[in-house]
Parts: C-alpha cells; structure tokens; sequence
C-alpha cells in the first residue's frame, strides 16, 4: 500500500498544458511581428551587448518577411491565450486555491532561503506547503505578466479605441516595449522552470498530469476500513 | 452555508499499487492522446489552402476568418468620439520616413493635369483639381503615424477633413454606403476601407506635410491621412475614390494582411 496526495486538479493541468503550446505560438508569431521593426538592444553605457536579435537566429527560426503570417496567427491564437488565462484565474479564486498560490508577508524573506538552499549555500529548506515560498512567488509573477502581455498587447493593437489602456502603459513606444519585455520574462521563466522541473524529479513531474504525488511517511497513518470505503 | 463545489480534499489517502498504476495508465494516456490532437490540429491549419483570392488574398483561409471576425467584434469598439492622441507642431518629425513609394513610379504622371476623381453613386464622375480641393476649409493634424511593421513617428499633415469634403459635395448618399476605395492614378496601389473610418473627424485628403505642400515622396499631389488605421491604409497621390456597399480591394489585404488594419 502506498500514500498519496491529491495536488494539482484537473483545471490546473488543463489550462498548464494548454497554456504551453499557446504560449509558444504567441511567442513564434510575436518574433515574425517583431522582426519587422527589430530596434531593440541590450546597451549599456553605450557599448551594444546584445541585440535582438542576430541574423543567425532569424534564420534558423525561419523568421524573416513573415509579418502578415505573425499578424493573422498572433491575432487567432490571442484568443485562446485570454481565454484560457481568464479561466485558470477564475479557478483560482473561486476554488479557494489562491490562498496556496499567492504570496505571503513571510514569502519574500523565505523565498530567499530556497534561493540560497536551491544553489547549495544553505542546507536547510524552509517549510513547504503546496508551493514553497519561491514558487508562490513565480506562479504568482507569471499570471501577472500574462495579465500584462494583454493589457499591453491591446494597448499596441488598438491604441486608439483603447487609448486609455496605451496611456497607462505610458505611450505605444512604451507598450511595445513592455510587450517584448514579458516575453523575454516568459522565456527566462521557462528555462528555470524546465530545470527546476528537472530537479524535483519524476513524482513531481507527474503530478501535473495524473494530479497526485505519491508521499513518503513517517509517522503512521490511520487506514481506512473497508467499510469505511464503502461509505464513500 | 454552500459547499465550494471546487474545494478538494487534498487529505492523504493510501491506496494501492495497481490503483496508481491505473491512474497512471489513464492520464498519462489522455495526456499522450491530446497532445497528439493539438499537434494534429496545428498540422491541420497550417496545411489549409490559402483563401481563394478577391478583395483579400494570400492569408490562411482560417486565419483569414479569424481576422474579419476580429474585425466584427473591434468594430464595436470604434466611436468617432475616441481620437488619436495629438501633439504640439514642435514635436512633429522634420524629416518625414517614407517607407514605400508603389503605385508612384509612373514617369510619365504629370501633377498639373491631375485631377481627383470621385465616383459618385449614380456612376457619374466628379473632377476637382487641387485649388478646388484647397479652397475649403483647412484642418491640421500632429499625430503618430503608425506603421504596421511596428515602428511609429509623430507627424504634421494639412488638408481637407473627408467628412467636410463629403459635405461640401454632397456626397452624403455616397458616405451612406459601407465601404469606400482610393487608388493611385497608375492603379498599382489601391486601399479599402469602412465608412465609419474614412468618415472619423481626424481623417483628412492632405496636401501639406510640415506647412508646405506635399513632396512627390510624400504623395503630391494629395493623399489620404487615416489616423485610425496602419500606415499601409495611408494611401498617397490619390487618383480615384470610390464608394459600394462591399469590401473595395486593398493592396497588403490582398498579400496576407488584415482588411481592417484599425487602431
């Protein structure tokens, strides 16, 4: 006999899973749209780092004179990207599970000790509920800068029937800006989260598809009778 | 009080092998087929055909209809009461970026001989030259131009406000219609677009470009000047405008892009 644990439900896992594939369309389609007007560099005191992006990754990604493509995919996949976002959202907070997900007074100083833990310096992990301080953080962050992919994004799509939502981005230039931004967010967040995925090994990985986590006890647990599963 | 029908019990329960196996089994197979799915539906649009070409072309036949149902749901959103953002003259740009000169490459135009021609409804013809054109009242715009490729620029346009134009025409049956249709002399560039657009009180038939008449580069002798559309829907040198209660042709709705093109 073994004990188990329910973790993520079945909302979670679908709108995860839908949102990876979604997510990586906007993004494909949103590199065609950029390519048109690729002004953007990582430049410090004048000396040009990094630009946005070279011709060798243009090429290997197939991106250059797609921009009619980006458009029409970009502006059919939106959708789908709001619509499940706007749904997991919902789930959140009418289930109750934000309380598990959103950030706590303590989480930003115990976020650091999982830092520190995460890289070897320190030992000792501090307590983990559902989500370690770390993640509340993370998961917390990327809702909020899906959130601000479409506000951002309406306010370059239409800024002038929205233009009140381009003024709070503080201008089209800006919003633009802010667009590209979250997506570089999005990507770093990705790669962290593919790894740290990678770490926490199979039991957890395998919970945001069959929902449950197999857990390890020390103490005893009191096991049902038989007649207490005919009940349920 | 109401049970959350969402809330779980998250309690741990103990169950045996073959039970995980089982659960396993299940969502690591839905997971497998659904996955297939969505790469079969993604395999499944990009292999559709291209849509039949008419006054739009070149676009994925579904993509295509996902982007004139945004049209239809954005349209909604639209109010001549939302206007661009102006700016101080001070801050429009001294050298105004030309990005494209097609349907202006005919050498032999000549833009003494010019004339607009307006096709009225009733299939006659209207024939004005640019003094007639620049005897009606002036309207001036400071605005950012915007192109569809993503890069923006504040500019300073003089000229007649189409709703003025139509009035003092009186081609208000013409504006009644749904759509109107501007094309270069040559015929080699041509926009379409809804009334409701070309009819905003920021729209203008401009002549002037930073106070002085419009360079060939800019579209002399008269363009359009659409602030509530992409830069592709600016049309310059205006040969013909055209009126009919369909979709008029549109050069980059023709080659992929989107019919609307609103902002």
């Amino acid at each position: 006999m073994k004990s188990i644990k329910e973790k993520h439900s079945l909302a979670m896992r679908w709108t995860h899973w839908v949102n990876f594939p979604v997510l990586m369309i906007m993004i494909w389609s949103g590199m065609l749209i950029y390519w048109a007007n690729d002004v953007y560099t990582i430049t410090i005191f004048g000396h040009k780092l990094f630009q946005f992006f070279p011709a060798g990754f243009y090429k290997f990604f197939n991106i250059p004179s797609r921009l009619a493509e980006g458009m029409a995919f970009h502006f059919f996949f939106m959708w789908f990207f709001a619509i499940n976002g706007l749904l997991y959202v919902l789930y959140t907070v009418i289930s109750g599970e934000w309380r598990q997900l959103l950030p706590q007074k303590k989480s930003f100083k115990e976020a650091w000790q999982v830092l520190l833990h995460d890289l070897h310096i320190r030992k000792i992990l501090p307590p983990q509920d559902k989500y370690n301080a770390a993640q509340r953080i993370a998961y917390t962050s990327i809702v909020v800068m899906g959130f601000g992919s479409l506000v951002t994004g309406l306010a370059i799509y239409k800024p002038v029937q929205f233009y009140w939502i381009t003024w709070l981005c503080g201008g089209y230039t800006m919003a633009r800006m802010e667009h590209f931004i979250l997506t570089v967010g999005y990507v770093l967040f990705f790669l962290i989260h593919v790894v740290q995925v990678m770490i926490a090994g199979w039991n957890n990985f395998r919970s945001v598809i069959s929902g449950f986590e197999v857990v390890k006890i020390t103490a005893p647990v009191i096991t049902k009778t038989a007649d207490d599963e005919k009940s349920i | 009080m109401m049970k959350n029908p969402f809330k779980r019990n998250t309690d741990i329960k103990t169950v045996s092998q073959q039970q995980i196996n089982r659960r396993n089994f299940i969502s690591f197979t839905a997971f497998a087929g659904f996955s297939a799915i969505a790469y079969g539906g993604w395999r499944w649009l990009n292999s559709l055909p291209v849509e039949t070409s008419g006054t739009t072309a070149g676009a994925n036949k579904l993509l295509r209809r996902a982007l004139d149902k945004n049209e239809l749901v954005l349209r909604n959103a639209f109010s001549n009461n939302h206007l661009v953002q102006t700016y101080p003259k001070s801050m429009a740009a001294k050298v105004v970026r030309v990005n494209s000169n097609i349907g202006m490459t005919d050498t032999s135009f000549d833009s003494k001989t010019w004339q607009l021609v307006v096709n009225r409804k009733n299939g006659t013809q209207l024939k004005l030259g640019l003094d007639d054109i620049r005897k009606l009242p002036k309207t001036a715009i400071v605005f950012d131009f915007k192109c569809v490729e993503g890069w923006d620029q504040i500019s300073h346009w003089g000229g007649v406000k189409f709703s003025d134009f139509i009035a003092h025409y009186n081609l208000q049956e013409e504006a009644a219609m749904q759509y109107v249709g501007m094309a270069t002399p040559d015929g080699k560039y041509y926009v379409g677009m809804e009334m409701a657009s070309i009819m905003h009180p920021q729209t203008l038939l401009a002549y002037e470009v930073n106070d002085q008449l419009l360079p060939d580069k800019h579209g002399h002798p008269l363009r359009l000047i659409v602030p509530v559309k992409y830069g592709i829907k600016n049309l310059k040198r205006i040969g013909s405008i055209s009126f009919s209660d369909e979709r008029l042709p549109d050069f980059w709705a023709k080659r992929g892009y989107d019919y609307y093109s609103g902002l």
